[in-house]
């Protein structure tokens, strides 16, 4: 039975030519970038081209920083730290503004900082499901608010935040403004000089670099205490031998995902639409959140009377891999949060199943998929004792 | 913690072939109609348990057999993840051919054990024995409309865990017996909070009358209380009045009947309190006084007495 893979908000697979670019920085040019030997000083032009990539990928200033790390996670707990540090934990501020529906890399750290005796307020999102400058400027504090951090466009549902206008509000209320764009990098233009955002995070994973490197943004002129301490890489803001082979990795990806947006706005976009038309034909099944409010490659769906942990197994059986946020697939058991913030009907908080689609999606994989989702929803409605 | 813990999400790996099976092709699935039921001469129950919003439900069909109390014939319906389907099916298997009474007995870990693929290990993960595994509610309720009573009445026990099964008085009691002070020592004792953890503490995925924590925090409370009447009620913690009191009604019931029996008697002049040591100053009457071992074998044997039924503190002296 062939795989489809359909969770690529997940995880991406790594693009052939990344591996390939990648693939000298192993065993032939192993060097650390910090030795003044030729095995070090060898590193240097993959290095230059990648950190090229990485500032032509998002837009970002020469003077700016894009500091390479292990991935979203850390970059988002150095911003939110490195503030908690800098402003809050000096007494300059005392209050931090996230949202409702963060990866758990922003909401617990925030949870974390509260217990540190921050003030964290976490925004609601209006009925489309995304966190508008209207809730923003009813809960930020002039004087008071370090910083906000808003994600650019949600995992689960696919929905982007108008990061723009957030940062605005941010801005004219004297705080910083950081974003979470794992989401975005690859499927939509990214451009943090338009966008005007203080800090952004991303990972390589989810636009096929490899796992376990990221990028975080620093605009120029600011300063922030970072997480790690110790050698002098990265301009002194990320200590820790840096991984070559990753940042090459990364550059190369970031270059790729670049030249494909037009192609994932195009023809990813199209076979997710057709996905989405076949599902939403089928009885009792809701799409979360206007389609051209979301990335180019994501559907949130709820089958109604179909649980989506059941959903998934039935999928996979099929060969297909997808997602469910809802409760039963999770440890802790908890309903899907997003479900909750976008105030979902609670009978389907259980019932979501997210398909996300990658450049390498195929059109022969989405009518597969069509197939084997209207076969599910038959056998699993058939079993269902509330539809 | 450790090795076991580092890579998560696990959770299908965890499921025995038997859920699997189950999950895929049920054998129990459907319904039974008024008429079905009729044909066989059997009474139709259909209950119901869970609900959509807790992300899983269950309905239980039975036909009964009216003379015998037997279920001749069962079946299910499920919204639920693989776990609540397989462990559905697996239940409707082990109702049938039972009473009602009978079927009242099966447990969730019956199910769970009759889905193992190998006795010692666990057909499903243990955050999945609750929310999935709803055997015994269902059975209950089912029960309940059959006998025309509300499940209420039936729930004969307190559970506090459901999926073990333990009671608040078995909670309760290894709290006390073992002098429990941790959730964790409670588990390990009974197992209860080992599966769905919904019974340790409030936010779990189901809301409980009782929780592990707040059970423990109570009978310490209540241990602690105890504690301190015992305490109040030791001889070195009250009044010099009521010591007094004591040591003479001491005297009395314990002493001065020994010593009559040899036509002898004792009598207290005085109490003194030289800074919480107790001097107890007696004189000895009758047969007593003037005896040879009165000031040796005598006084040693009283003072014995006394330390032994009031306090070592004290200190008898002849006066």
């Amino acid at each position: 039975m062939s795989k489809i893979y359909l969770d690529n908000n997940a995880t991406t697979k790594v693009d052939p030519m990344v591996m390939e670019k990648m693939k000298p920085y192993f065993i032939e040019k192993y060097g650390n970038p910090n030795s003044l030997h030729g095995f070090g000083t060898e590193t240097h032009p993959a290095m230059s081209e990648a950190l090229n990539s990485l500032y032509m990928g998002i837009n970002a200033s020469d003077d700016s920083d894009i500091i390479v790390n292990s991935c979203a996670t850390e970059g988002n707990n150095t911003v939110l730290k490195g503030i908690y540090f800098d402003l809050i934990h000096t007494g300059i501020k005392k209050h931090i503004i996230t949202s409702q529906i963060e990866h758990p890399a922003i909401s617990h750290t925030c949870n974390f900082l509260e217990t540190l005796g921050v003030d964290v307020t976490y925004l609601p999102v209006d009925d489309d499901g995304v966190v508008t400058a209207e809730i923003l400027k009813e809960h930020i504090r002039k004087d008071e608010t370090a910083i906000v951090s808003i994600m650019w466009a949600n995992s689960e549902t696919g929905l982007m935040n108008p990061i723009k206008e957030l940062a605005a509000v941010a801005h004219e209320n004297g705080a910083l403004f950081h974003t979470d764009a794992v989401q975005v990098v690859g499927k939509i233009k990214v451009d943090v000089q338009d966008a005007d955002v203080d800090f952004l995070t991303f990972s390589a994973h989810k636009f096929h670099g490899p796992k376990g490197v990221g990028g975080l943004y620093i605009k120029e002129g600011l300063k922030l205490t970072p997480l790690f301490h110790g050698g002098e890489q990265m301009g002194r803001k990320r200590a820790g031998t840096i991984n070559v082979a990753f940042m090459v990795g990364m550059g190369c990806a970031m270059d790729l995902a670049v030249k494909a947006l037009d192609f994932e706005n195009k023809e990813v976009r199209r076979l997710r639409d057709k996905l989405e038309d076949a599902i939403i034909k089928l009885d009792d099944t809701i799409v979360i959140g206007k389609r051209e409010m979301r990335t180019p490659n994501t559907i949130l769906v709820s089958f109604k009377g179909i649980e989506g942990e059941a959903f998934l197994w039935d999928l996979n059986w099929n060969g297909i891999a997808a997602s469910t946020g809802s409760a039963c697939s999770s440890e802790d058991l908890e309903a899907d949060a997003t479900f909750q913030a976008m105030h979902v009907d609670a009978d389907l908080s259980h019932t979501g199943v997210r398909f996300s689609l990658s450049r390498f999606t195929t059109e022969a994989e989405i009518d597969k998929a069509i197939e084997i989702v209207e076969k599910t929803v038959e056998r699993l409605r058939a079993i269902s004792s509330t539809y | 913690m450790g090795k076991n813990d580092l890579i998560g999400g696990s959770l299908w790996d965890n499921y025995s072939k038997i859920v699997a099976d189950r999950m895929n092709n049920p054998r129990n699935l459907g319904e039974i109609s008024e008429d079905e039921a009729k044909a066989i001469g059997a009474k139709l129950v259909v209950a119901d348990w869970g609900a959509e919003s807790c992300g899983d439900a269950v309905r239980l069909y039975w036909a009964v057999d009216e003379k015998s109390e037997k279920i001749v014939k069962g079946s299910f319906k499920s919204f639920g993840c693989g776990t609540a389907i397989a462990s559905s099916d697996m239940m409707v298997e082990l109702c049938l051919n039972k009473t009602v009474d009978e079927a009242m007995t099966i447990t969730n870990i019956d199910v769970e054990k009759s889905l193992r693929d190998t006795p010692d290990v666990p057909a499903v993960p243990p955050q999945k024995m609750h929310c999935s595994v709803m055997a015994y509610d269902v059975i209950k309720m089912a029960a309940s409309i059959y006998k025309g009573t509300d499940k209420e009445s039936l729930d004969d026990k307190e559970i506090v865990c459901e999926c073990a099964q333990v009671t608040l008085s078995t909670v309760k009691d290894v709290i006390r017996i073992n002098n429990l002070t941790t959730v964790e020592e409670i588990t390990e004792y009974t197992k209860a909070g080992a599966f769905c953890k919904s019974c340790i503490k409030p936010g779990g995925h189901e809301k409980k009358e009782y929780y592990l924590v707040d059970i423990l925090k109570d009978t310490r409370a209540e241990m602690a209380l105890e504690q301190e009447k015992v305490e109040g009620e030791k001889f070195i913690n009250k009044s010099f009045f009521q010591k007094s009191k004591l040591i003479q009604a001491f005297f009395d019931a314990e002493i001065r009947p020994m010593l009559q029996s040899d036509g002898g008697d004792i009598d207290i002049v005085d109490i003194l309190d030289n800074d919480g040591q107790l001097d107890l100053q007696v004189r000895y009457q009758g047969a007593c006084h003037g005896c040879a071992s009165s000031s040796a074998g005598t006084l040693y044997f009283i003072e014995g007495k006394v330390h032994e039924g009031l306090d070592d503190s004290i200190k008898v002296t002849i006066v």
